[in-house]
This record gives structure tokens, C-alpha cells and sequence, in this order.
């Protein structure tokens, strides 16, 4: 159960990173950080609604991914696209970005970690596990929004337009296709789904303005085993680190379960540098 | 309907095109020829804005055009049908039409008529595109212009390697288009195909439109065709 909750926000975080290298050509190593913030700013909203946590708690799960959105589209705007979207320019300008945002959270939020109250909490009592109700929901839940990530990338308009972006962003100008919005709006959406991955997590684990970088490292570990930009590859991926890393971490240690997906990680680079889905480049 | 007058631009520091100067008019099929690496890409990628015009002025039917954002230009009615096709490959042939579509708003009529030109097109809507022939690829990056119904129509070299049946199909399709009262301007190295579609030929030399000169001042041994296209 651990290893499945972990593999579902594991999969929600890494399609954002996946999504946004995959279109809009980004490392974005600010990842982790739009990860933290959702989790403060769940915080934050459960703190505003009185009543029942469960109020706080989906209070938070609209407004908390959409404050991140907001807040990448215009750092999306205000620094990726003055830089022309230069691949190594953008890496610096997203480490940049990591330290501004954690710095920001340090000094709004304070560095003490931040329980959020889960939404409820039903044991449910199986012969020989009790299993806790919400975790299960989280599954489901991150399950639910990737089925909606995919069918909004392969059922909508939208979805179209920035595949168009992602294969060919020249011609995709030439079609009348405002390629600036798009990663605007590309930026946003993976940023909003590491957003949502981080209110689906923080009643478990609490938020903390530190917390974005395991998230991250674990992301790049999956994108790449995954293969860059492919979503398909992204999933698997997440499912064998997420279940592995849940599995011998809690067998084993923590540690050890880093040092091995690291190691896998430096297996497909050797044997299949385009990743296990990856189309070769 | 096309007007340009004394364009610069080119890519960073190199300026490819100097003080070109072209026009194409309304029912006619303008050809442009010149040597591999004259600029006759850079041309076209001028008029569409995805090469800045960094002096001089782009018209289309007296709106200047020059300085608008790129994705805005082929809003304007302008279709193009870019060199080597550059279809979105993993998209399939409904989708690649689909934006096509969206460009200008154009619904369901129109891409029926689109598909109507191109039956080939039809029978594999649901097939990737990058999995087309050859041949089908070229017709679907043409049905994909088609489909935002274009006053003005682009077409860098789309015989590239094609065989003479598809070469004759594109044909057909300008020559119908040119009925219909489109402004075409046809990229094209084969003097043949040339004498067979031109109204107007434009000759670049050095990233410049060094001569313009009407279909009826022109055969198969006019040394103009060597001078600047080395046949
Ligand atoms: N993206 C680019 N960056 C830098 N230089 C470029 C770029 N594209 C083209 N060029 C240069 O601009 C010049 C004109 O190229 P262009 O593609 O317009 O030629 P062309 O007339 O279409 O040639 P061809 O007949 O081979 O298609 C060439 O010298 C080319 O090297
Ligand atoms: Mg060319």
C-alpha cells in the first residue's frame, strides 16, 4: 500500500516533468518547488476553513494547484521566454527559481513542518491489514486525474495544440498556433499537477518548504528510465520506482531504495539512453 | 493581393534575403527559382513571419503584415505548405487536418471539400501521419494548408522526390485552386513543371528577386533557366 501511494504521486509529479520537458524542451529543475508549494499553500487554505478538515482539505485541493499554476505561467513568461527557451539557459533560470521559491516559502511559512489534517479517517479493516482509507483514496484520486491528463492531451483541442507544439513549434506558428501561450499553459499544467500531487500527499507526510527535492529527484529518475517525454514511459516507470522505492524502504532503508533507483537510472543510461518508451532522438 | 518591397532578413547575424522585392496577384500561379541556398525558404518563411523582415514591407492585400506576431500571419488567409512537408509526424492525417481547421475556424464543409480533392487522405484519417508515403504525406501537408481556405497559397518545392502521377496530382490541385481565384506561389526547380503551371516565373540570385518575367517569354531553352538555376 506505502509503495502504491508513493507510485501515485510519484506518477502525478512526473508527468508534470515530463509534460514540460516534452513540449516546451525545459529541464525544469523548479519541479520540486512547485511541489512544496502546493503542499504549504494546502496548509495554508486548511488553516483558512474553519469546520470539518475534510472542507479545509478540498478547499485546498482547487485553490492550492491553481495559486501554482498561476505562478508558473508567469514565471513562464517573465523569465523562460526572455530567455528563448534555451535549453541550458532554463535550467539555470529554473534553479534560480527553486532557491527563490523555497527561500520565499522559509520566509512566509517558517521552516517548522506543517501537519495537514486528512479529509477523514476510515480504517478499513481487512482480515489481516488495516488499511487506511484515505491512502486508498489517493490512489484512486492521482489514478483519476492522470486519466484525465491523458484524455485531455488526446480528446481536446487543447491537448492537440500542444502535441502540434511539442513535434514542430515553427510550423505550429505557421498554423496560426500561439506557441508562447501554449507553454504558458504547458508550464502551468505540469506545474499544477505536481501541485495536486502534493495535497493528495500532504496529510500523510505534512509540508515542509524543503520537502520539493526527493519528489524532484525521484521525477528525473522516472523520466528518464521512462524515457524523455514519452507519458506512457513516465507511468511504468513511476509505478517500478514508486513500489520499489514504498517496498524496500520500508523492508530496508530509504537509502538503500535511492541508491538502487539511482543505479537503475545509470543502467538505462548505459543500455538505452532513449529510455525504456523513448523514442530514439 | 502580395506585395513585398525592399526586404531584409535572414537568420541571427547572416542576412539571407537583401532588398527582395516580389509580388503575386490574385488567379495566378507565381513561380520562384533559383540555386540550392539562394534564400528561396528564407523567402517564404519571411512572408509567413518565422523570419522577421528585419527592413522593408510585406503586404497582403495592402495589410502589412511584417510586423505582425508569426502565429497571426496565416490568419490572415495565408496557407503554407512548408519544404520537406514538416507534418506533425506522431499526430494522425484527421488530426494534422484538424489544426489545419483551427487556424481559421473552418469547420466541417470544409474539410469535406479538402478531403473530396484528396481521397487517399480520407480512406486513412485515423493512420500517423508519419507512416504515410511519401506521396500521401505531400498531399496531406497540402489538404492541411487547404483546410484554413487560403487566399494566398505557399508551396516550397512539394515535388521533391515524388513520382510523376503524384507530380501530376498536384498539379491538378494548383490548377484548380488558380480557377478558384487563390494566389499561389509555387517553389519549384523542374523547368517542365514550371512551363506547365506558371503564369509568372521569379528568378533569386544572392538572396535577392533579380528577374520576374511572364510564362509567355519563356520555353524550355531560355537561357534564363541556366543562368539562374544551372540546367
Ligand atoms: N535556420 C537557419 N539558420 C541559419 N542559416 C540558415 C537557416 N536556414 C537556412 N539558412 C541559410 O540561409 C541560406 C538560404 O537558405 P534557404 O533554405 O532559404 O535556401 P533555398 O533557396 O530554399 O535552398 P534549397 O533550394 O536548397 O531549398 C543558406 O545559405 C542557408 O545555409
Ligand atoms: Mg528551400
Amino acid at each position: 500500500m506505502e509503495g502504491l501511494v508513493k507510485a501515485a504521486v510519484l506518477a502525478l509529479t512526473a508527468v508534470g516533468l515530463s509534460l514540460v520537458f516534452g513540449v516546451m524542451r525545459v529541464v525544469n529543475v523548479a519541479h520540486g518547488a512547485f511541489f512544496m508549494l502546493g503542499a504549504v499553500l494546502a496548509w495554508t487554505v486548511a488553516q483558512y476553513v474553519p469546520g470539518d478538515p475534510m472542507f479545509g482539505w478540498f478547499a485546498a485541493l482547487l485553490i492550492a494547484p491553481a495559486i501554482v499554476a498561476a505562478i508558473a505561467a508567469t514565471a513562464d513568461t517573465f523569465v523562460l521566454k526572455r530567455l528563448n527557451y534555451d535549453p541550458e539557459a532554463t535550467i539555470v533560470a529554473t534553479i534560480g527559481l527553486l532557491y527563490i521559491l523555497e527561500q520565499a516559502a522559509l520566509s512566509l511559512f517558517g521552516p517548522d513542518a506543517k501537519p495537514v489534517p486528512a479529509p477523514f479517517n476510515i480504517r478499513l479493516q481487512l482480515p489481516w491489514f488495516g488499511y487506511s482509507g484515505y491512502k486508498i483514496f489517493v490512489v484512486f484520486a492521482a489514478v483519476a486525474v492522470l486519466l484525465a491528463v491523458w484524455w485531455f492531451m488526446t480528446r481536446t483541442r487543447a491537448g492537440l495544440v500542444m502535441r502540434a507544439t511539442q513535434v514542430d513549434r515553427q510550423t505550429a506558428r505557421a498554423f496560426g498556433i500561439n506557441v508562447d501561450r501554449v507553454y504558458a499553459g504547458v508550464f502551468a499544467l505540469g506545474a499544477g499537477l505536481a501541485a495536486i500531487a502534493a495535497v493528495l500527499l500532504v496529510p500523510i507526510s505534512q509540508a515542509h518548504y524543503l520537502m520539493g527535492g526527493d519528489p524532484l529527484l525521484l521525477s528525473f529518475i522516472v523520466v528518464i528510465i521512462g524515457g524523455l517525454g514519452s507519458l506512457r514511459g513516465t507511468l511504468v516507470a513511476a509505478l517500478i520506482i514508486g513500489l520499489s522505492d514504498g517496498v524496500i524502504s520500508m523492508f530496508w532503508s530509504p537509502t538503500l531504495a535511492k541508491i538502487i533507483a539511482t543505479a537503475a537510472v545509470a543502467m538505462v543510461l548505459v543500455f538505452r539512453p532513449q529510455g525504456l518508451f523513448g523514442a530514439r532522438a | 493581393m502580395l506585395k513585398l518591397e525592399g526586404v531584409f532578413g535572414g537568420y541571427g547575424g547572416a542576412t539571407v534575403l537583401r532588398d527582395v522585392s516580389f509580388s503575386a496577384a490574385a488567379a495566378e500561379v507565381t513561380c520562384v527559382m533559383g540555386r540550392n541556398g539562394v534564400g528561396k525558404t528564407t523567402l517564404m518563411r519571411a512572408i509567413m513571419g518565422l523570419v522577421r523582415a528585419e527592413k522593408g514591407s510585406i503586404q497582403l492585400d495592402r495589410l502589412e503584415i511584417a510586423n505582425l506576431p508569426a502565429h497571426e500571419v496565416p490568419r490572415h488567409g495565408i496557407g503554407y505548405v512548408p519544404q520537406g512537408r514538416r507534418l506533425f509526424g506522431p499526430l494522425t492525417v484527421a488530426e494534422n487536418l484538424e489544426i489545419g481547421l483551427m487556424t481559421r475556424g473552418r469547420g466541417h464543409a470544409v474539410r469535406e471539400s479538402v478531403l473530396d480533392l484528396f481521397p487517399r487522405l480520407r480512406e486513412r484519417l485515423g493512420q500517423v501521419s508519419a507512416t504515410l508515403s511519401g506521396g500521401e504525406q505531400q498531399m496531406l501537408a497540402i489538404a492541411r494548408a487547404l483546410c484554413l481556405e487560403p487566399k494566398l497559397l505557399l508551396l516550397d518545392e512539394p515535388t521533391e522526390g515524388l513520382q510523376p502521377s503524384m507530380i501530376a496530382a498536384i498539379r491538378d490541385v494548383v490548377v484548380g485552386l488558380k480557377a478558384a481565384g487563390v494566389a499561389v506561389v509555387l517553389v519549384e526547380q523542374r523547368v517542365e513543371a514550371v512551363l506547365g503551371m506558371a503564369d509568372r516565373v521569379a528568378f533569386m540570385d544572392h538572396g535577392q528577386v533579380v528577374e520576374t518575367v511572364a510564362r509567355q517569354g519563356l520555353d524550355a531553352k531560355s537561357p534564363l533557366f541556366r543562368q539562374y538555376v544551372g540546367v
